[in-house]
């Protein structure tokens, strides 16, 4: 074909059309369609609100709400620690380069892996326990696991313990990327660790801590699944402790075989996650200006 | 200068607290199952490599590498070219709604994976695709490809115009300008998409758990999701088979571990 046809530009995108408009395009409008269906098998007939008068009638939904609310609270930490860890590797001290491969390691290993591991070493009768017993510090040791009160908590640890890395790396490739002149200006003036860092550091962090704290926002609503799939034995145990809206849209199609209801909770997430989208590119185009 | 012992002692409790998980999986693979039920934390007496024999011969965990494989070759592969071609016309043809497709595609990064199961789980029902890999490559590659056209239009466009217009002085067609000029100039950019994809797909459960439930087809984050249960408290032989799990990542990432990390920011912002 001629190279100034006016075809060529839409044969060069026409694969990433058919691509996008299979697993997204198609997907999206019978989401909405199917949430207004009661599904079973491959179709069926039209309902109305049914499914979600159902699913928000249902206090299993609104605990797997509340899990992934509870879950929120651990950005705050990730962020303080991600911090702390950012400015004191960018004060380059001696064999601050192998902190900073180990300290990434967390975020290169698959969640799944790192969950076995992690629920093997906090077993009631784990080494967790272990060494709590050997350092005389009864009172910390917990069914970790296996007890409903406590196992969200150990979810949380456990997705602080790696997604605070990725946290690090942003912040210091930030940190690496500033003006070096005014932080020497505020070394020879005397100003301590403490007082660069608040003043002069942290203030010219503020859009990718920004940034930060929306993707985290986006994981903890929608990109936990294999977190408490793993901990929670593929149910969200011990009982519901750890179920969360992922593992509640997983069962409902899979488990229960009720698409629609799973359709109908698929929407409210999205609609969600698109406030939160809305929100990172804001954040991102105060950043960019 | 100074000595400040308190940033350090700071730095090592993180690097500990990072490394300690590794650690265990890694000891623990190495200790006789009797011996860990009497000692959970401490070194082991003798190295014992038998687990790593069971997990290697007497477990399908090779077949399941071999399938996460086949679908990080396929989807990384396929999402590249259709990326390729996309974010060439995109970043250097005029053509009438090129604008609205980029913003279309770029807006799809926020799909959140987990609102597309239901909708895809009840087609590939009908369409008898649960259970096959070329219906998995379909899926990852799309979840991939929005992220993939981004970067490739940033970078394209960013090549100097006079590379193209000698070429089209040539006489060459756009998709030889693509092949010999422009991909050669972008194998950064490439590199770094075939680290963030690859990870993304050899990581994720979710839709592994879901397109992929016959046994032979199994991924190697599937199958180990259910390893533990199945080797019920031989915890050393539960580590080993992690250890094996982990290894391609980890010997990757010490490997290429600029490659790595700077993939991976580029890839948060997905």
């Amino acid at each position: 074909m001629r190279r100034n046809s006016p075809l060529v530009p839409y044969l060069f995108v026409l694969p990433l059309i058919c691509l996008l408009a299979f697993v997204f395009g198609l997907s999206l409008i019978r989401l909405v369609e199917f949430s207004f269906k009661q599904v079973r098998g491959i179709d069926g007939p039209w309902i109305g609100l049914r499914n979600y008068e159902l699913v928000l009638g249902q206090p299993l939904f609104w605990e797997s709400v509340i899990h992934n609310l509870k879950l929120f609270l651990t950005i705050p930490v990730m962020v303080m620690v991600a911090l702390v860890l950012a400015l004191l590797l960018y004060e380059r001290l001696p064999g601050w380069r192998i902190h900073r491969t180990i300290l990434f390691l967390p975020y290169i290993l698959a969640i799944p892996i790192i969950a076995v591991v992690m629920k093997e070493m906090f077993q009631f009768s784990g080494p967790v326990n272990a060494v709590l017993t050997a350092l005389s510090l009864d009172f910390m040791v917990l069914d970790w696991i296996g007890s409903a009160d406590v196992a969200l908590w150990t979810v949380m640890g456990l997705i602080v313990w790696r997604e605070t890395a990725l946290g690090v790396i942003l912040f210091l490739s930030r940190l690496m990327a500033l003006d070096e002149s005014l932080i020497e200006a505020a070394r020879l003036d005397g100003a301590s660790w403490r007082q660069r860092a608040w003043h002069v550091l942290i203030p010219q962090m503020r859009g990718v801590i920004e940034f930060f704290v929306v993707i985290s926002a986006i994981t903890m609503l929608s990109a936990v699944f294999a977190y408490v799939y793993v901990i929670g034995g593929g149910r969200g145990g011990p009982g519901t402790a750890t179920m969360v809206i992922e593992l509640y849209i997983f069962n409902a199609l899979i488990r229960t075989s009720l698409p629609g209801i799973a359709a109908a909770v698929s929407v409210l997430l999205f609609a969600v996650s698109l406030l939160l989208i809305w929100a990172l590119f804001r954040v991102r185009r105060r950043e960019e200006a | 200068m100074r000595l400040r012992p308190l940033p350090h002692l700071a730095l090592s409790i993180a690097s500990a607290i990072a490394l300690i998980p590794t650690v265990f999986m890694l000891v623990t693979a190495l200790k006789a199952q009797e011996e860990y039920q009497a000692d959970k934390t401490g070194w082991p007496d003798a190295f014992v490599f038998d687990h790593f024999r069971q997990i290697l011969f007497d477990t399908p965990i090779f077949l399941w590498m071999a399938n996460s494989l086949i679908l990080v070759a396929g989807s990384v592969g396929l999402s590249l070219v259709v990326a390729c071609l996309a974010a060439y016309a995109i970043a250097r043809m005029e053509f009438r709604g090129r604008d609205a497709i980029l913003t279309v595609s770029t807006a799809l990064m926020a799909v959140p994976p987990v609102v597309l199961i239901v909708p895809l789980f009840v087609l590939y029902t009908r369409l008898g695709l649960i259970s096959t890999y070329g219906g998995a490559i379909l899926i990852y590659a799309g979840l991939i490809t929005p992220f993939s056209v981004y970067l490739l239009v940033t970078f394209f466009r960013s090549l100097p115009q006079e590379l193209i217009d000698a070429a089209v002085m040539d006489g060459a067609t756009h998709l030889q300008i693509l092949m010999r000029v422009v991909l050669p100039l972008s194998l950064a950019p490439l590199l770094t998409l075939v680290i963030v994809n690859a990870l993304f797909v050899w990581n994720d459960l979710l839709m592994a758990v879901i397109f992929l439930q016959d046994d032979a087809k199994k991924t190697v984050m599937a199958g180990i999701a259910v390893f533990q249960g199945r080797y019920n408290n031989q915890i050393p032989l539960t580590m080993a088979g992690m250890a094996v799990a982990a290894a391609p990542m980890l010997i990757l990432y010490l490997t290429f571990q600029r490659h790595f990390v700077r993939g991976l920011m580029a890839g948060a912002v997905k």
